[in-house]
């Protein structure tokens, strides 16, 4: 390893970038826009209603999801919508475990 | 060089059909799925899996495989024949779909086996200059401190480039990445212009780094929220106490409202991450008993006994 400086990146968070638009969020996920208007069918990206297609919250992070479960396990989106809401109910119930874990 | 049994890695016989080669593929793609597995080498396992589909499911790979036959002896290193391949025109390449319509997952991390064997043909699914390089993706695990800080990380990511002579490669990427304050794991931080740039594109790509937590000592971070273990005693939480509660910027005083019990969840509010709005701070209460170990604490348990008629078990209808 080289112990050459390096200059400090600054980033930004992109879910507070303000709301994505369905562009956007195609262009970062590297998918087609019908795909994401299924999600939205689906109920899995959060959208802000008074606003039209612009997407808030944890929607980047399942839309990626989505795109990998489709790619890498040939799920359609409805089976990719079921998936990530088990995996997030999955993280819930492990959370809620680490808590009574330490009664023992 | 190391010799992939694929037949082995895949579960399958030399003689599997192709429907069976699927079978067994998406079977360990789902188990082994790093969104979806817990275990520990998942991912190295989903890559080595795919690399054994992306060669068994096509008939002009799978026959040019099938001639280097099932490996050298063990501790001998494989070397392929001279003419190993010639002949074979090995269609498609890593990362267009196959026949049943999903794509290969060549994420540009062939074992050197493969890349060896097939490397001229795996071209990267390359699309055309754009005008702009691509986004790239990377998921990197920080400590809680800095987004509760900030402060600046050093990160090393593995990036998949084509080498001089064609070939898919990794190069690492050391990368001092100023991290946001307040940033929650699932959100993502965008480096603007550090993506792909390729020759003849007017801008490069951003690079896009999905964020996660390593296990903190204390809290358990919920999106803006944390949560941590507050041990108090029987009396602490029959009665009631002040006690010293460590939060993220220092110690502070928290009222136990009595007659509190087990896994009650008291809010300290906007001790979470500094987010905007900043997330709670969430104390679940934990009874500790004090060891009866002495004569003294003998004495006064047996004390509290005799006080205190008390049965926890009438609900289980078992008598006392």
């Amino acid at each position: 390893m080289s112990t050459q400086s390096l200059s400090v990146s600054v980033g930004r968070i992109v879910e507070e970038e303000g709301p994505l638009g369905v562009d956007e969020l195609c262009r970062l996920c590297a998918v087609e826009r019908q795909f994401i208007l299924e999600l939205v069918q689906e109920g899995v990206l959060e959208t802000r209603t008074s606003a039209g297609r612009e997407f808030v919250g944890p929607s980047l992070r399942r839309a990626q999801l989505a795109v990998r479960l489709r790619r890498d396990l040939g799920v359609n989106v409805a089976g990719a919508a079921l998936a990530i809401e088990l995996l997030e109910r999955i993280e819930v119930l492990e959370r809620r475990q680490d808590v009574s874990g330490m009664e023992d | 060089m190391e010799f992939k049994d694929y037949y082995a890695i895949m579960g399958v016989a030399r003689d599997a059909t192709a429907e069976q080669i699927k079978q067994a593929y998406r079977r360990l793609a789902r188990r082994y799925h790093p969104d979806v597995s817990k275990e520990p080498d998942a991912e190295a396992r989903f890559k080595e899996v795919g690399e054994a589909y992306e060669v068994l499911r096509d008939p002009a790979r799978r026959t040019a495989y099938d001639q280097l036959g099932s490996g050298p002896r063990p501790g001998e290193p494989f070397r392929p024949p001279p003419d190993w391949g010639a002949g074979f025109e090995f269609g498609g390449g890593a990362g267009q779909a196959g026949d049943d319509g999903r794509g290969f997952v060549f994420e540009g991390d062939p074992s050197e086996f493969f890349e060896t064997l097939f490397g001229r043909a795996s071209t990267m699914g390359r699309s055309a200059p754009r005008g702009r390089g691509a986004d790239h993706h990377a998921r990197v695990i920080i400590d809680l401190e800095a987004s509760l800080e900030g402060g600046t990380r050093t990160l090393t990511l593995r990036v998949p480039e084509v080498g001089q002579d064609g070939r898919p490669r990794l190069r690492e990427r050391t990368l001092n990445v100023k991290i946001p304050r307040g940033i929650q794991a699932g959100q993502h931080i965008r480096l603007a212009g550090q993506g792909e740039k390729l020759p003849g594109e007017t801008r490069a790509g951003d690079l896009l780094l999905e964020v996660g937590f390593a296990p903190h000592r204390l809290y358990r971070p919920d999106g803006r929220d944390l949560h941590f273990d507050l041990p108090v005693t029987p009396w602490e939480a029959a009665l009631g106490a002040s006690v010293t509660v460590p939060t993220p910027d220092g110690s502070v005083a928290m009222q136990i409202p009595p007659g509190s019990r087990a896994g009650t969840r008291l809010r300290l509010r906007g001790k979470g991450l500094p987010a905007r709005p900043p997330g709670d701070l969430y104390a679940t209460l934990q009874i500790a008993l004090p060891p009866a170990d002495t004569a003294t604490a003998r004495a006064a348990y047996e004390a509290f006994a005799a006080a205190v008629p008390f049965n926890p078990r009438s609900s289980l209808g078992a008598g006392s």
